[in-house]
Parts: structure tokens; C-alpha cells; sequence
């Protein structure tokens, strides 16, 4: 044998055992390897895609308009402390994006200018109109995605999820894979709520609060609030609280009237946990305050003695207890008749915090894991059919030539499945598709070889001859042909989803690895029969 | 040595007037479609058109038409319905997305498992896109389409000359828009898989492009007093047979994902299926006779 001839198969060999390698944590045979062998060779293989293991990719758009809006509220309630701090007379409003401030005098606009540079003015007639300025509102968007980015993961993390995945994508957009969840739509929800908690007192003492109804049927909020629009003082708002009926399970809403100044929020919290209430058996969620926190619900709680008081999560009143006593030590608990898995979901959002600005689903697929492994099954028994169909095909087109060619073939499977393993490479339904086709795209570049190779030996060349003009001749060929495939690969890769990346990284790398396999493979082995005596006649 | 087709000596240029008013249809059918995918009139999959769609798996069969009549009831509107029997799944999809996104499917689910207590069933899927995502989508594939087909261009430019250059784009875009408008008129559902379809169709239709155009260029060389028409045909007929194997190992793989490769990738086996025939066919047909029209226009002259 020819040095050079020996070489290859060397090549040929070390590749094989490198894809073997790679390819093990594939196989079954992977958890009887040995304990050095699981340690330090490589371990961890293909990944199944979301749609062949089952789990929820999640596309959500952080609504920054909103944090932005929140920001220049919060800045509008303490301009109108600081006219009152510095003794001017003057009226702050808020709407939308706009604050008003008026009137428009000098030391008016000197204090809120000091004070605020971030404001641009965006109108100065009598009244002095302003907007935050658009690099303050790019910078507050900004900083909401990265704050609901990294809410979302503490409250993925506290509800346990195995290798969660979730990143930003765009200016606003977070995307988040769950592979292999049991319980998507509660994920979804956990993920969703914003767990805005605010403390509200009841306006009790407005004329209004005795008109209000005690309970409206589920659905008749909106009826009720457009009847009491106007009605209502300016700084008040109705807010509703779900009831449920402890016999009947009836549903109810009841109105309260609040004062739309918030006393407190959610940030100040340090622990928020699960317990049972001893009386009706039922959950609640207890909050722990921290320092600054309990000072402030200390001396809320002792200035509003006898008043009522509303625990409201994300709009939505949970209770209104009244306060009895001042109350020190700093913990609160918000009950509602929730289930255990609702309080369990509750406390873990408290704990995470809550998101900057709200967030709104784009984009959701499940994927059942019965489904999964249905597509698994379908993708092995093509692949197994066509595969033999080809080798079949091959032998009987091609005869010993053929089995060149399948030789090359399952060198070629061999190679895919250890470089995507290599890859750490994530294996989609799509990408099984693209496995196949390229199992019959393998066998092309020996077609045209042998083929070029009967041109040949019909020429009248001798065999060796006809190997080697044919690998020749057909080269360019074969390279302009997988050249083509692999741009529109790479145009696939680039702007596809998920598992469209898959196939485009399948179909590629089959492609690439094609050339490999055709080009030192089956010329390695053709050279090998040549070397040993000068063959007669060749099987084509 | 087996050859199932040798020594022809078909006139395949003399053909290219019936060729051209044939590929021609299909290319007008296929812009018609794209025209119609355009104005969102067409079957646009969820993903493009933005909407829901949701897959059960039931332990006992289920008649489809009472699937309909209890969604209806149910006040679900604008949605079609598709079944799998033979593994007991149906396909509901809802496409103009009113209520808040993740709504509806919890209306539907509710819904079915309230008319059909006793069929017990497993969500295998649900889809849900917010139209924004798939305005973009639709926009993204478009420009993934002309990218590539621009790709092949310079490609094949480098590589050949350009009128070879044109004559592959052509047959190219001409598979591309056939594959399609096949889809459409069979009212299959345009998404992204058989966006991707399409893209694969476009680069693996080349192949056979390439081999009968790269042995044009060798006859062109070697016999240098025939018309170039003629020699075109001795080149087609000389690689007649590989274009042909290489086609049909790429059928067998296609037919075997077809047939067993699982629902998911149904429409899209369909697809190359349809794209590997069609693309086999252009590179007989269409790619040789557009670089030939080409080349008698003048832009191949340079030939000695």
C-alpha cells in the first residue's frame, strides 16, 4: 500500500473515532462508559430543539412607553412637592407623556429646569408643558428590558425550570425557552404578571362612597365605572375586588372607592412566603418588610387607625382590612381564597419583584413532549428508509462501485452526527429533514464522479486512468453544486427561527462533510484497489 | 455497466418554444401567488399571518364536523379546522386574533373539553403570533428569498460566464415560483417551512444547472465550429443521465420524509418533492435555452 494512500485512511480513521467520541452521550452505551471517561471526554452531545424535546418558546415586548409613563408620573408627584417646598403657588398635571406645570412664571420654570434637566419644554405658553428628554426616555426603555430581563430570570429560577433560556432580542423584546416544561401556561403566568403590590387607603369619607353598590356580577365593571365617571372626586379611582362565594363558588366583584395616591409598594419588601391560615385552611401570602419598609408601614398604619385600607396587586384589590392598631415589625399578608399552586406562584413574583413596565405575549409555541417524540420516531424511520432505499439504489446502478459509494455514504452519516455532537449543535424536526436530504445529496458527488468516470473508460482510458480524470474532471463540478447549497444555508441560518437554524445547520454541515467524504473517502479506496495490481476491468 | 439512459440524441433547444410558454405560465401563476401571499390573500400559515393554532391528540376518534359545530357554538369565529386521522389529531387554527393573545386557546380547549367529556385528549401544540411578529416574518422570508437568489447570482457569475449566469438565476426563480404556485392553487398553507423548502429548493436546483452548464463550457472549447445551440444539445444529452440519478437519489430521501417522516414535515417533503422534478426539469429546459436567448442577443460574442 502507497504511503500516501495509508495516510488517508489514518484521516479517515481519526476522523471516525472523534465522531464516535462526540457522538457518545447520544447513544444508551454513553451511561456504562466509565467515570474518568464521562468526566473528561466530551459529554454532552446533540440537544433536542424545543419542538423535539416539548417546552414553550416565549416572545414578549416590554411595554417601555409604560415605564416611561410611570417615570414622569412619579417625577410630576414630586415637582408638586417641590413648589410646595419652595413656597411657590402653581399647578402640576400630568397627562401621557406630558407634564403640565403652571403658571408659567420665572421662578417656576427656574425651579423645575434646576431641578430637572431631563425635561425638555415642549410648549411655553401660560402654561410650561414638558416631556422627559428622548435620550432620558431611550435610556429609561432600555433599563426597563434589562430589569424585566432579569425579574423574568429570578422568577424562572425560584419556580424551577431546567435549563431555562432567556435573552433579549431587539431593543425591547425578550425571549424565553422553557425545554421540557410540564406546566406551561402557569410559567406563562408566573412570567406575565407585572406584581405591581400598592397600598391604598378607601375613601370612606366621600358623599359618593354610599352610592357605590356593595357587589356587581363579574363583567359589569365597566358599566358601573362609566356610570360613576365624573361623578367621583379627582383624586379618587374605583378599583374592584374579586369575592368568592365560600358555598356556592359565585364569583362577584365588589367596587371600592380609593384615594389614588399610593402609600406604599412592592419594593420595599425582603420576603414574601406561603402559609396556611388556621381557620378556613386556606393560603395566604405573608410579606416581610425591610427596614425602611416597616418604618414607613408603621407610620402609615398609625395615622390611618380605623380606615380602611387596600392591598392591590397589578389593579386588582385583594383586601381591604381595617386597621386596627399601629402596626410595628414590619409584615403584612394579603389573602384572597387562593389555591395552593396561586399563593405558592404569588410569593414567588413578590420575591422576584416586580417588572418595570408591563409585558405583552408576542409570540408562544408549546410543543407537547408526546409530540416530540412522535416527530423523533417518524424522523428515525425516514432516515432509516431512505437511506437504504439509496444504498440499494446504489448497488444495483453502481455495483462494486456502489459500495464505494455507500461506504462513503455512512462515513458521511457518521461524521454529521459527530460534528453537530462536537457543536453542542441543537437537533430541530427541521433538521432531521435536512439530515435526510443530505443523506441523498451525499451520494450526488460520487454519481457524478462515476459517471464522469464511464465517460472516461468509454474513451478508452484505462481504469486507473478513468479514477483519476474522472475525480478530476468532476471536481468543480461537485464544489460549485455544494457551493450554491450552502449559500442559501447560510441565508436560511441567518434568518431563521429556531428550528429553521437547525435545519440550515444540518444541511450545511452534511453538505461541507459531503465533500470530505467524496473526495478523500471514496478516492482513498478506489486508489486502494488500483494500488495493489493494475486492474483489468472496473465495477461501474 | 446498467445505463437507463444512453447514447440519446434528443433535440431539447428545437423544444424550448413549448418549454418557454410552459415554465412561462407557471412562473406568471407562481407571481400571481406571490402577489396574493402579498395581500394576505392567500393560506398564509400562523406564523405569517399572525393568530393561533393548536393541535390535540384525542384517545378515541373525533368527527370534524362536530369539532366545528361545537366551536361554533361556542362563539369561536374565523377558523379552520384540519384533521389527521389516522392518529386521531385535529388542527384548529384561528387567525384573526381579537381577544389578547393566549386567550383564545384557553377558550378552545375550554370549549372541546366541555362538548366531548368522554374523548380525552392532549395538547400536542399550540401556536400563538402576534401580528406584529408576523408582518416581520413575512418580510424577513421575502428578503431571505432575494438574497439568495442574489447570492446564486454572483455565484454563478464568478464562476461562469454571464449569460450561464443568467440562464441558472432564471431556471432558479423559476422552480422557486412553480414549487409555489403549486402550493397555492392546491390552497396548501404558505409558512415558514416551506419558505425554507423554497430556499433549499433554489440552491439544490442548481446542482443540475451547473453540471449540464459546466459541460457546455467544456464542449464549448473543444468543438469550436459547431453553433452553440448544437453543442448545448450534445451536452444536455451527454449529462442527461447523471442529472437524472442525482434528481432521483434526492426523490427517494424526499418520498421517504414524505411518506414517513411525520406530519411536521408533511407539506415540506411535499415541497422538494415537487422543487427536485421541477428543478430537473428547468435545467434541461430553461436554464440552457435563456443563456442561449442570451447569447444571441449579443452578450456572448466574445467566443472564438
Amino acid at each position: 500500500m502507497k504511503k500516501n494512500i495509508l495516510w488517508r485512511f489514518v484521516l479517515i480513521g481519526v476522523t471516525v473515532l472523534l465522531a464516535i467520541v462526540f457522538f457518545l452521550p447520544n447513544t444508551p452505551l454513553f451511561q456504562y462508559m466509565p467515570e474518568w471517561w464521562k468526566n473528561t471526554m466530551p459529554n454532552k452531545g446533540i440537544t433536542l430543539g424545543l419542538d423535539l424535546q416539548g417546552g414553550v418558546h416565549l416572545v414578549f415586548e416590554v411595554e417601555g412607553d409604560r415605564a416611561v409613563e410611570i417615570t414622569t408620573e412619579r417625577i410630576a408627584q414630586s415637582l408638586k412637592d417641590l413648589l410646595v417646598r419652595k413656597k411657590l403657588t402653581g399647578e402640576v398635571s400630568r397627562s401621557g407623556l406630558l407634564i403640565a406645570v403652571s403658571p408659567n412664571s420665572m421662578e417656576v420654570r427656574k425651579a423645575v429646569e434646576e431641578t430637572y434637566p431631563i425635561l425638555t419644554p415642549t410648549e411655553t405658553g401660560t402654561k410650561l408643558v414638558y416631556k422627559l428628554s428622548d435620550r432620558e426616555a431611550e435610556r429609561i426603555k432600555d433599563n426597563a428590558a434589562n430589569q424585566a430581563l432579569e425579574t423574568i430570570r429570578n422568577r424562572i429560577d425560584q419556580f424551577g425550570v431546567a435549563e431555562p433560556t432567556i435573552h433579549r432580542q431587539a431593543a425591547n423584546e425578550i425571549v424565553v425557552q422553557l425545554p421540557g416544561i410540564k406546566d406551561p401556561k402557569r410559567a406563562i403566568e408566573i412570567i406575565g404578571k407585572t406584581a405591581q403590590l400598592e397600598f391604598k387607603m378607601v375613601d370612606d369619607s366621600s358623599p359618593v362612597a354610599a352610592e357605590i353598590p356593595a357587589s356587581v356580577k363579574a363583567g359589569g365593571e365597566e358599566a358601573l365605572l362609566s356610570q360613576f365617571s365624573g361623578k367621583i372626586p379627582a383624586e379618587d379611582e374605583i378599583l374592584f375586588e374579586r369575592i368568592v362565594n365560600r358555598e356556592t363558588g359565585e364569583v362577584t366583584k365588589r367596587p371600592l372607592l380609593l384615594k389614588k395616591q399610593t402609600m406604599m409598594t412592592g419594593d420595599l419588601l425582603t420576603e414574601a412566603k406561603v402559609n396556611i391560615d388556621q381557620r378556613f385552611n386556606e393560603p395566604y401570602v405573608s410579606l416581610t418588610f425591610n427596614a425602611a419598609g416597616a418604618k414607613l408601614f408603621e407610620e402609615i398604619t398609625g395615622a390611618n387607625v380605623k380606615k380602611r385600607m387596600a392591598i392591590i396587586l397589578d389593579g386588582s384589590v385583594y383586601s381591604a382590612p381595617v386597621i386596627q392598631e399601629r402596626i410595628s415589625g414590619g409584615n403584612a399578608q394579603i389573602t384572597g381564597r387562593f389555591s395552593m399552586d396561586e399563593a405558592k406562584d404569588l410569593a414567588i413574583v413578590l420575591r422576584a419583584g416586580a417588572l418595570p413596565a408591563p409585558i405583552k405575549m408576542l409570540q408562544n409555541v408549546t410543543v407537547g413532549p408526546s409530540l416530540g417524540s412522535d416527530s423523533i420516531e417518524a424522523g428515525k424511520m425516514a432516515g432509516i428508509i431512505g437511506t437504504i432505499l439509496v444504498v440499494i439504489f446504489m448497488v444495483i446502478y453502481y455495483k462494486l462501485s456502489g459500495v464505494i459509494a455507500d461506504f462513503a455514504l455512512d462515513l458521511n452519516i457518521v461524521l454529521l452526527l459527530g460534528a453537530m455532537a462536537s457543536l453542542n449543535a441543537t437537533l430541530t424536526m427541521p433538521g432531521i429533514a435536512g439530515i435526510i436530504l443530505a443523506i441523498g445529496m451525499a451520494v450526488d458527488s460520487n454519481v457524478l464522479m462515476f459517471e464522469r468516470m464511464r465517460d472516461e473508460l468509454k474513451a478508452g482510458k484505462t481504469p486507473r486512468a478513468a479514477v483519476d480524470s474522472g475525480y478530476d474532471k468532476a471536481f468543480w463540478t461537485i464544489f460549485d453544486s455544494h457551493v450554491t447549497t450552502l449559500i442559501t444555508a447560510a441565508v436560511l441560518f441567518q434568518f431563521g427561527t429556531g428550528p429553521i437554524k437547525g435545519f440550515a445547520v444540518t444541511l450545511s454541515l452534511g453538505v461541507a462533510i459531503n465533500l470530505f467524504t467524496a473526495l478523500v473517502g471514496t478516492k482513498s479506496v478506489f486508489d486502494l484497489i488500483n494500488s495493489r495490481q493494475e486492474v483489468k476491468k472496473l465495477s461501474i | 455497466m446498467l445505463e437507463l439512459i444512453k447514447g440519446t440524441k434528443i433535440d431539447f433547444l428545437g423544444k424550448r418554444k413549448f418549454a418557454f410558454i410552459f415554465s412561462g405560465i407557471l412562473s406568471v401563476l407562481g407571481i400571481f401567488a406571490i402577489i396574493q401571499v402579498a395581500n394576505g390573500k392567500a393560506n398564509l400559515g400562523i406564523d405569517f399571518a399572525g393568530g393561533t393554532s393548536i393541535q390535540l391528540k384525542f384517545e378515541k376518534p373525533i368527527k370534524l364536523h362536530e369539532v366545528r359545530v361545537a366551536l361554533e357554538e361556542g362563539g369561536v369565529r374565523d377558523f379552520d379546522l384540519q384533521d389527521l386521522p389516522a392518529v386521531q389529531k385535529i388542527l384548529i387554527r384561528e387567525k384573526k386574533t381579537h381577544q389578547q393573545l393566549g386567550q383564545v386557546s384557553d377558550t378552545i380547549t375550554g370549549i372541546i373539553s366541555q362538548k366531548f367529556p368522554d374523548n380525552k385528549y392532549v395538547v400536542d401544540s399550540t401556536t400563538l403570533i402576534g401580528p406584529k411578529v408576523g408582518g416581520k416574518l413575512r418580510v424577513d422570508a421575502g428578503q431571505a428569498v432575494l438574497l439568495a437568489t442574489l447570492g446564486i447570482l454572483i455565484y454563478i457569475a464568478i464562476r461562469f460566464k454571464f449569460d450561464f449566469a443568467v440562464g441558472a438565476t432564471v431556471a432558479t426563480f423559476h422552480d422557486v415560483l412553480a414549487v409555489l404556485a403549486v402550493f397555492y392553487f392546491l390552497g396548501k398553507e404558505i409558512n415558514l417551512i416551506l419558505v425554507t423548502a423554497l430556499l433549499t429548493i433554489a440552491g439544490y436546483s442548481l446542482t443540475d444547472t451547473v453540471v449540464v452548464f459546466d459541460r457546455i463550457r467544456e464542449n464549448l472549447r473543444t468543438r469550436l465550429k459547431e453553433p452553440v445551440e448544437a453543442v448545448m444539445n450534445t451536452s444536455i444529452n451527454e449529462v442527461l443521465s447523471r442529472t437524472i440519478v442525482t434528481s432521483f437519489t434526492v426523490l427517494i430521501t424526499s418520498f421517504a420524509l414524505f411518506f414517513f417522516g411525520g406530519e411536521v414535515i408533511h407539506d415540506f417533503s411535499l415541497a422538494m418533492i415537487l422543487g427536485v422534478i421541477i428543478g430537473t426539469y428547468s435545467s434541461i429546459f430553461v436554464a440552457s435555452p435563456i443563456a442561449l436567448f442570451w447569447e444571441k442577443k449579443g452578450f456572448l460574442k466574445k467566443r472564438k
